[in-house]
């Protein structure tokens, strides 16, 4: 293969910088459709942000006089226009309700579910990778079948349901944990540590299952290659062969699905937020859409489709960072 | 007498089935001696893989039972523990297998996976181990082996990570070299090579080789002894000569009889059917030659004119490609009503790429295509689909070119039905009568495509084309993947056809013996051009271009006698037809030496 780049030299690959521009490119049009779609969808919702915004008031001309001052009178696209030029410049406007800057809100709480996320998808590896690993290289065995009852159960037991049990048990009837509230790392790293335990484990769970089950389709796929023979005729060991030669390989698609659901998480963490009582994305969002609060609404949605193309990014890049293959082919 | 390395004694391997054990090798035996060379030789079935997977305990113990003995060096390797075989793989035995694109990790250098065994095996250190990988790399001739140790097996050609596997099956200078199909996927020029190395690095070592194959010439080069395998039976076991001169078993003789041969049509004027073979009692019955006209005074059916068609690879910023695979270079070619012209070369030639340009299945850059009065690269729609009805494909994988979930009657009677030929009752009439035309039983019109052999299957893909009555046929690798004894009898097939409906066909093949057999005339393609065209008989028989002289002289003799000579060529890997964006192809001049055999000048 002429001109195929050493595989040594991918750092700093100019090839490689081009892909990523090449990824943002393409992302840039997603996010205008969405900003479009954020701020036209909300439009239609139910209720007026003027009504909930005054409260009991409701003398007509203090409701104009609010619709004027928020520019709720301009025509549909000159709103949008407004808003799309505020957010270019790093403006996302004023929570209708408290009058704090939407961005201001976003960085206090999107920190908090960052950490929640990490927390989540640490859990999740630790449980799901191994156990996939184990049940392909156990195929048809006890071990299996008790790997796709756990994985299937993590499935399909709610998040709010697992969130209540374990706090009924670890919270009130032993007393181990505190069953809500939040401290930040920097503040408290064991108290901080202690809340995030329980909703991250919640979380986890539920994307530990799925992540079991990719790992064990991908580890089984990869344990029927040509290569895994090769590798046995070597006289390598069955722990040596399953652990270097399979999971190497089977590890690429597991790595883009876990950057995936990274963007998963910011939804599962909407309700185990509401559970755990943590102050952080999920249940701004909840809030400000129960109050109307539409600039806070239309900021932390932009937030969460950023983050999802974001990660979708993050996936693609690994991937070719990972895949020696798709490092030349670039 | 000296002690053999390996003795094989009354081994048998069972697989688990639906109903319970089904024996695929039985009771077979055979010895091998250091430095000797033995192969195994048998077609798809007949278990020569299964006995070499079942030597090196490769086989999963819950599903496959092995018994008999395996002595190797005294040691009786079906009794010892798993743990004592893994000293034995790798290190005592190696093994290289038939799919050198897939056998090689694609997440590790080539010099971490070779370097991996001597790890395993030996006590060197880290700069020990890479020093002796680098000089493994240059024993197995691969060119700039101090750089490509570092890359990665996709970066390597076919034949060239099959060298790999040889540098990391003799790394730790095994006693025995299991070598299955270690040449089947390679190019023939490339295939020379390897097996060239193989005895090379025999002599060098004095290692025992068991050679795996279902090719005859490839025994006859390679092997002192020979074993032969019929459906998990060991039929015939002696020395190569012995067999290929006076086999005794009638399976033997028969296998030796099927075996298209280069150079066998010498003399021949017309395109010969292969003889007819009973496998059972070794009987061979000639077939007479094919021996409808060919009027090349007359219109061709396919007018092939400055043919060419690339691909983009890769892109820049603004989406423009940083190159072109020129797969289809300025191609020119008649093909005659009733003729058959085969297009020869090696994998990435270009020759599949132009029998696809030609029915538009793949949009060519430029050229013009006249076939059977379309003017093919300016039709659309409705015409584009008349002309389908004049000219047909049949495709190399008979397994995956049928759809699973029709029947076999359901399948031949769909081009009749959608290019409304017939409906109903007629076209099922119709598709029973094209399978009993393709020597099936119209009784198996209701079957699934899974209830028939390879064989079988190429025959329904010959009835599904035959029932639009095309004129022209491109057959695409269409009997490379069979067996040599179903191979010849679908050659018959298709040149029972042709003269019988004076069909034309573009044979696409890399089998140089098969090509000799079947055309009027022969077209060498390299790098996207046509190298070399003419008459079958001038082209094999009188090769100007070197090209073409070097591809028949890499063909495999079926022949003991010739055992020994070396074709002394150099490790080369193909060159590969992608060119720059802006790259101007260069004018070629053609010589032409009568009887329209036309040879390229070579700069």
């Amino acid at each position: 293969m002429p001109g195929a780049a050493h595989p040594r030299d991918n750092q700093g690959n100019p090839s490689m910088l081009i892909h990523i521009a090449k990824r943002i490119l393409v992302a840039l049009p997603t996010l205008l459709i969405v900003s479009v779609l954020v701020f036209s969808l909300q439009k239609l919702l139910p209720g007026d942000p003027v009504l909930a915004l005054a409260g009991e008031e409701r003398d007509p001309a203090t409701l104009a006089a609010l619709r004027e001052k928020y520019h709720l009178n301009d025509p549909f696209l000159m709103q949008y226009l407004r808003w799309l030029g505020g957010v270019l410049t790093g403006d996302f406007g004023v929570s209708l309700r408290t009058g704090q800057p939407v961005l201001e809100l976003i960085g206090q709480k999107l920190p908090v579910t960052i950490q929640l996320a990490f927390m989540s998808m640490f859990f999740a590896l630790l449980i799901g990778i191994p156990t996939g690993i184990l049940a392909a290289v156990k195929k048809g065995t006890v071990l299996d079948w008790l790997a796709n009852v756990i994985a299937l159960s993590g499935l399909s037991i709610p998040n709010f349901w697992l969130g209540i049990m374990l706090i009924l048990l670890v919270s009130v009837q032993l007393g181990w944990l505190p069953a809500s509230g939040y401290e930040s790392p920097f503040v408290d790293p064991l108290r901080s540590f202690q809340t995030m335990l329980m909703p991250s484990f919640v979380l986890g769970t539920g994307l530990a299952a799925t992540l079991m089950r990719h790992t064990r389709s991908a580890m089984l796929g990869v344990l029927s290659a040509d290569y895994i023979r090769t590798a046995r005729a070597k006289g390598l060991g069955s722990r040596e062969v399953i652990m270097t030669h399979a999971f190497r390989n089977a590890l690429l698609p597991v790595i883009t699905l876990t950057a995936l659901l990274f963007g998963e998480l910011l939804a599962g963490a909407v309700l185990t937020e509401q559970i755990f009582t943590i102050p952080g994305f999920g249940k701004l969002i909840v809030d400000a859409v129960f109050n109307r609060d539409y600039a806070v609404v239309q900021g932390v949605v932009l937030c969460t489709a950023m983050g999802f193309l974001l990660m979708n990014l993050v996936a693609d890049v690994l991937y070719v960072l990972l895949n020696p293959r798709m490092r030349t082919a670039l | 007498m000296t002690p053999s390395v390996l003795s094989v004694e009354n081994l048998t391997t069972a697989f688990q089935t639906g109903d319970g054990w089904g024996e695929v090798v039985r009771n077979v035996s055979f010895t091998v001696k250091p430095g000797e060379t033995v192969a195994i030789v048998g077609e798809s079935g007949s278990g020569k893989s299964v006995t070499s997977l079942s030597i090196m305990r490769l086989l999963d113990p819950k599903r496959a039972r092995v018994s008999g003995r395996v002595m190797l060096e005294g040691t009786d390797l079906l009794s010892l523990p798993e743990s004592a075989m893994q000293q034995i793989r790798g290190n005592r035995v190696a093994m290289i297998f038939q799919e050198p694109m897939t056998s090689l990790n694609p997440a590790f250098t080539v010099g971490r996976q070779i370097g991996e065994v001597l790890a395993r095996h030996t006590d060197l250190g880290k700069s020990q181990i890479r020093a002796e990988v680098l000089r493994l790399m240059e024993r197995v001739r691969i060119p700039n082996a101090a750089r490509r140790i570092d890359e990665y097996p996709h970066q390597f050609s076919g034949g060239m990570r099959q060298r790999v596997m040889i540098a990391m099956a003799l790394a730790s200078r095994p006693r025995l070299l299991i070598a299955d199909e270690p040449t089947t996927a390679l190019d023939v020029t490339i295939q020379g090579q390897i097996l060239d190395l193989i005895k090379e690095l025999q002599q060098e070592t004095g290692m025992a080789v068991l050679f795996i194959t279902h090719d005859m010439g490839v025994v006859a080069e390679i092997a002192d002894r020979t074993v032969v395998m019929y459906r998990g039976d060991c039929v015939e076991t002696g020395s190569t000569e012995r067999i290929f001169a006076q086999a005794e078993h009638p399976y033997t003789r028969a296998l030796l009889a099927a075996v298209p041969r280069l150079g066998s049509m010498v003399g021949q004027d017309h395109p010969l059917r292969f003889p007819r073979v009973e496998m059972d009692s070794g009987r061979v019955n000639a077939l007479p030659p094919v021996l409808n006209p060919v009027d090349r005074q007359g219109t061709p059916v396919l007018s092939v004119r400055n043919l060419t068609t690339r691909f983009a690879v890769g892109s820049d910023l603004l989406g423009r490609p940083h190159g072109h695979v020129h797969a289809v270079e300025n191609l020119s070619f008649d093909l005659w009503p009733g003729e058959t012209l085969s297009l020869v070369g090696e994998s990435g030639c270009g020759k599949s790429t132009t029998g696809r340009s030609i029915l538009r299945l793949i949009e060519p850059q430029s050229g013009a295509i006249q076939l059977d009065g379309f003017d093919v690269r300016d039709l659309g729609g409705s015409d584009l689909r008349r002309m389908r009805r004049s000219a047909q494909m049949i495709f190399q994988d008979p397994f995956s070119s049928l759809n699973p979930r029709m029947t076999v009657g359901q399948t031949v009677a769909e081009p009749i039905l959608k290019h409304g030929i017939a409906k109903g009752h007629q076209a099922r009439a119709m598709a029973a009568d094209l399978l009993a035309q393709v020597g099936l039983s119209p009784a198996m019109m209701d079957r699934y495509p899974h209830e028939f052999s390879g064989g079988q299957r190429q025959r329904v893909a010959i009835a599904r084309v035959l029932g639009l009555g095309p004129k022209l046929i491109v057959a695409d690798e269409s009997v490379s993947a069979l067996d040599v004894s179903v191979k010849a009898q679908v050659c018959n097939l298709l040149m029972d056809l042709q003269e019988r409906l004076g069909i034309a066909y573009l044979f696409i093949s890399h089998d140089m013996a098969v090509v000799e057999r079947v055309s009027h005339r022969v077209a060498v393609m390299y790098l996207g051009e046509i190298v070399e065209i003419g008459p079958r008989e001038a082209v094999f028989g009188n090769p100007q271009h070197p090209y073409t002289q070097k591809l028949i002289a890499a063909v495999p003799i079926p022949d003991p006698s010739r055992r020994g000579l070396r074709r002394a060529m150099a490790a080369e890997e193909l060159k590969n037809p992608i060119r720059p964006r802006g790259y101007v192809a260069p004018r070629r001049d053609w010589q032409d030496l009568g009887r329209g055999h036309l040879v390229m000048n070579t700069a």
